[in-house]
């Protein structure tokens, strides 16, 4: 096995109002990690101390081999950074900063970039104050890939894109990773950009990992119930159920442990199972966020 | 390489299996035919804008089910089984099948009222084709 691209371990990060604890991540190199949480979950704050841009008061962190912040710069060359509150000279073209990027980045591509060009539908010769909202996007990712990076820390690629400007977005991080040798990391709110595209899929709410696993066991294993209880029967006790909604004899039963034995475990207590339904990333993320709060409050 | 598979998003079955639905569909049509190569799972993935583990898994349960083999760093290929396009017509059909039956289980319907109801979508179906 080679060595992971990101590993945390036990990372704490306390600011005034918020704290980002216990945090424990891996990600491996040929993979895309979908990072899902509320606003104020803590996603940007680890994606800025994966970035070296902040110091954990706890923990160990290593990107790409390289202990962070200590090893920062080494890191830096072979990370690509997209982040939301990222600026462009508003003065200059896109061409000016595909040439200042080239100038810093040993490993910049031209031929890449020109292809990104043409599949962003981006003009060199554009004024960056002439860019919409899509466009700017487009050519940050585009200055963050065009050196070929081996790690992409994408902070909401995609919020605020039309459909066609996700889908290009979309498309080229699939492409990125045809090179098993590379990773991506990146955060959204859009759960459904995150069930698409990636491998493993990380929960953060309140400054703590809720769940983290890959993608096709997470989708496995979640199921709503609907159940057709006896007469004056109560709604059965299965194993992982997070919510059990009864009214009347009609009950739906949330669990994220299914397996075909839920079957058995229903019908013991004679309750028919009229239908069990799959999950969606969201209706999961929102079900785990919901129970998980419900615990700690209780 | 254009894999002309595509995924819906308002399918209701989990991506993998549109996958394996309409690898085993080429399959079964002859579109790819025994031992024609499969694109790599990147490649496919890429293609197709899902997941590699997505497209891994699809391709793993094609494998079980004898549709492809994979030799280890090769790539993957269609089987090359006699038969193997007519049991794959064979064995969609046993899928609706096994879902009429579990319906019919469901509402209590006993195994004769089940046999005459199908005998009865075979007539129908004879009397459009006239």
């Amino acid at each position: 096995m080679t060595e992971p691209v990101i590993e945390l371990a036990g990372v704490e990060k306390a600011f005034p109002f918020f704290r980002l604890s216990d945090i424990h991540l891996r990600l491996e190199a040929g993979q895309i990690m979908g990072f899902v949480g509320p606003n104020g979950a803590g996603k940007s704050t680890t994606i800025r101390l994966l970035m070296g841009m902040l110091r954990q008061d706890r923990g160990e962190i290593r990107v790409l081999g390289r202990s962070m912040p200590r090893d920062q710069a080494a890191a830096k060359r072979d990370i690509g950074f997209v982040s939301e509150d990222m600026r462009l000279y508003g003065g200059t073209t896109l061409a000016w900063h595909m040439r200042f990027v080239a100038s810093v980045r040993p490993d910049w591509d031209p031929v890449y970039a020109d292809l990104l060009l043409r599949r962003f539908n981006l003009h060199a010769g554009q004024a960056i104050k002439a860019l919409s909202h899509g466009e700017r996007v487009k050519a940050t990712l585009l200055l963050a890939l065009a050196h070929r990076p081996r790690l992409l820390l994408l902070d909401e690629p995609t919020t605020g894109l039309d459909p066609v400007a996700r889908h290009e977005v979309l498309a080229e991080l699939m492409d990125a990773v045809q090179d098993e040798r590379r990773a991506i990391l990146f955060s959204s709110h859009n759960t459904q950009d995150v069930e698409q595209i990636s491998d493993a899929i990380t929960f953060l709410d309140r400054g703590r990992i809720i769940e983290s696993k890959d993608k096709e066991t997470f989708l496995d294993s979640w199921r709503r119930v609907h159940l057709e209880l006896p007469v004056s029967g109560a709604a059965p006790d299965l194993p992982g159920a997070v919510d059990t909604t009864v009214s009347g004899r009609t009950a739906v039963i949330t669990t994220r442990t299914y397996t075909p034995d839920v079957h058995g475990a229903c019908e013991r207590t004679g309750a028919v199972i009229r239908d069990v339904q799959r999950m969606t990333l969201e209706e999961i993320f929102v079900a785990t966020v919901m129970s998980n709060r419900r615990r700690q409050d209780a | 390489m254009h894999s002309g598979l595509v995924i819906s998003h308002a399918d209701p079955r989990p991506m993998y299996l549109q996958i394996m639905d309409q690898v085993r569909r080429r399959v079964a049509v002859g579109d790819w035919p025994p031992a024609f190569e499969l694109p790599s799972i990147r490649t496919l993935a890429a293609s197709v804008q899902v997941s590699v583990i997505t497209v891994k898994r699809a391709y793993l349960e094609l494998e079980h089910e004898g549709v492809i083999v994979t030799r280890q760093g090769r790539g993957s290929f269609v089987a090359d089984s006699a038969g193997l396009s007519a049991r794959l017509h064979h064995q969609e059909l046993d899928t609706h099948l096994a879902a009429a039956a579990d319906v019919g289980r469901r509402l209590g319907l006993t195994q004769d009222e089940i046999e005459v109801r199908l005998r009865e979508a075979l007539r129908r179906q004879k009397e459009k084709d006239v």
